[in-house]
């Protein structure tokens, strides 16, 4: 029985523009976390990482940009999207509140291997979080991001797409 | 059934004149097995006979008539004591009375109407049998034979293709086109993705076929979406101005014709879902709903027509060709 043959050629297209199939790509953003140091003395003692931005998505101010934060920032940033974003945030880690306790036989929260942990941690929750397209929407992203200090009395607020 | 076997018993069979020449098409079960059935389209007439065969010899077999019916029902699986059918047909074939050989009884309805498609789903099965009885006091003796309908259609007039661009403002912006909005169940969408804007990291991209079956109405709808298959059609980060082509073969699953609002109680529906999926597995995705429709098996297309479509696909940038298609002109760059 003779089949009809189909035709599966391809839609014509527009030929890609050269600087667009060999220029840089607009989706780059790469988050850095590292140089752990801890600040302080005795029980006031805590560690800050510094967080570096590169990137040439237009929504963010600076194209690149270095601040440091230390975990409790990341906690409030992790709140803050929660609340005002319909992003599902993923995850941070742990609050290590155990290793806080005295008379371990390491360090505890300032063990090196346990900052090191943490500091990857740290950046894979970053790079997804900045990475949502609604996450880049909020205030409190950029705001951690690229601003020197975080106000925590700041409005919450949308940024607009310029 | 008789009582302390000392009653007589019968073995109703129901046969099609035409078992020997008549097709047989597979279809689903409800358990979800696969059996073979005669297949009938719309008009066609179903004649056979019902071969009454008795257990005990120089018994009687009493019976208060004896008929065939032709019977197309609706079944909702929430709702299994109300069958509503659509198409009740019967023949007397026996006054009431008593028999004491193995009778055969010839029956014939004529140009059936069977205006819609055997169906088997999730929730809902429409079916379509022939059922003999002998009715007896106590408990009839009854024999069931389901056949399959297919509902056939020609190429519509109307096929427009499907083009549109969507997105996420400022972050994601696409244009998807598919050249056609109505398929045949052995059809190929033939489309393409094309990338206006990338800000967001994508690892790949694929199109879903997903089958909607609806039932109920009113506040009861219920809808089960079904995921009949998924097609990758681009691995890894594509750019601005990039042009992904899509070639999907609807043969090769498991599909049947889209139905609406069957007997105002069921629907069956199919959508296309292109979906992106990004580095940190988010899923950005649109969804279009196709029509599918069957073709009957006759090719109707005449020769000349198939051999200029193959001319046009062997001989790449020649300029000589037959005959134009109607969707796109021939042109020397149609292959890319």
């Amino acid at each position: 029985m003779a089949e009809t043959i189909a035709d599966t050629r391809r839609l014509i297209s527009k030929p890609q523009n050269l600087n667009d199939a060999y220029g840089p790509p607009s989706n780059f953003l790469e988050i850095d976390v590292g140089n752990p140091q801890t600040v302080g003395v005795g029980r006031g003692r805590f560690t800050t990482y510094e967080i570096r931005v590169k990137t040439n998505l237009p929504i963010f101010k600076l194209k690149e940009s270095t601040v440091r934060r230390r975990y409790s920032d990341f906690e409030w940033l992790r709140n803050e999207l929660e609340r005002e974003s319909k992003v599902v945030v993923p995850p941070l880690p742990g609050k290590a509140l155990l290793r806080q306790l005295p008379f371990r036989g390491d360090d505890g929260i300032f063990d090196d291997a346990f900052i090191e942990e943490r500091k990857q941690a740290l950046e894979q929750f970053i790079n997804k979080v900045a990475g949502h397209p609604l996450a880049q929407n909020e205030r409190c992203l950029h705001m951690f991001l690229q601003d020197e200090v975080i106000d925590k009395n700041y409005t919450p607020s949308k940024i607009r797409h310029t | 059934m008789s009582f302390f076997g000392f009653g007589q018993s019968a073995e109703l069979e129901l046969v099609l004149s035409d078992a020997e020449s008549r097709r047989r098409v597979e279809h689903k079960t409800e358990e979800g097995k696969k059996e073979k059935y005669f297949l009938f389209y719309d008009g066609e007439t179903v004649s056979g006979r019902v071969v009454l065969t008795l257990k005990h010899l120089n018994k009687r077999l009493e019976h208060q008539g004896i008929k065939v019916e032709f019977i197309g029902q609706i079944e909702l699986y929430y709702d299994r004591g109300n069958h509503h059918e659509f198409v009740s047909l019967v023949k007397d074939l026996a006054r009431p009375g008593e028999f004491t050989q193995s009778q055969t009884f010839d029956f014939e309805f004529t140009h059936v109407e069977k205006p819609y498609e055997s169906y088997t789903g999730q929730n809902v099965k429409l079916r379509y049998f022939l059922r003999a009885t002998v009715s007896r006091r106590l408990n009839d003796v009854v024999k069931e034979m389901d056949i399959v309908v297919h509902t056939l259609s020609t190429y519509p007039e109307l096929n427009s293709s499907i083009k549109m661009e969507v997105g996420i403002e400022d972050c994601l912006h696409i244009e998807f086109e598919y050249n056609k909005s109505k398929y045949h169940l052995k059809d190929v969408i033939v489309g393409k993705i094309y990338f206006l804007l990338v800000r967001i990291k994508i690892k790949h991209m694929e199109i879903d076929i997903i089958k909607r079956e609806t039932t109920g109405t009113g506040p009861n709808v219920y809808h089960e979406n079904d995921t009949i298959a998924k097609y990758e059609i681009m691995d890894g980060a594509p750019v601005r101005g990039e042009s992904i082509p899509i070639r999907l073969f609807l043969a090769g699953y498991e599909l049947t014709p889209t139905m609406r609002d069957i007997n105002k109680k069921f629907s069956v529906r199919y959508y296309l879902n292109l979906v992106l999926i990004d580095e940190e597995e988010r899923r950005y995705f649109k969804q279009q709903e196709v029509v599918l429709w069957r073709k009957g098996d006759i090719v109707r297309k005449s020769m000349s027509h198939q051999a200029a479509i193959a001319s046009q696909r062997f001989e790449g940038t020649s300029s000589h060709t037959e005959a134009k298609t109607p969707s796109q002109p021939a042109e020397n760059n149609g292959r890319q």
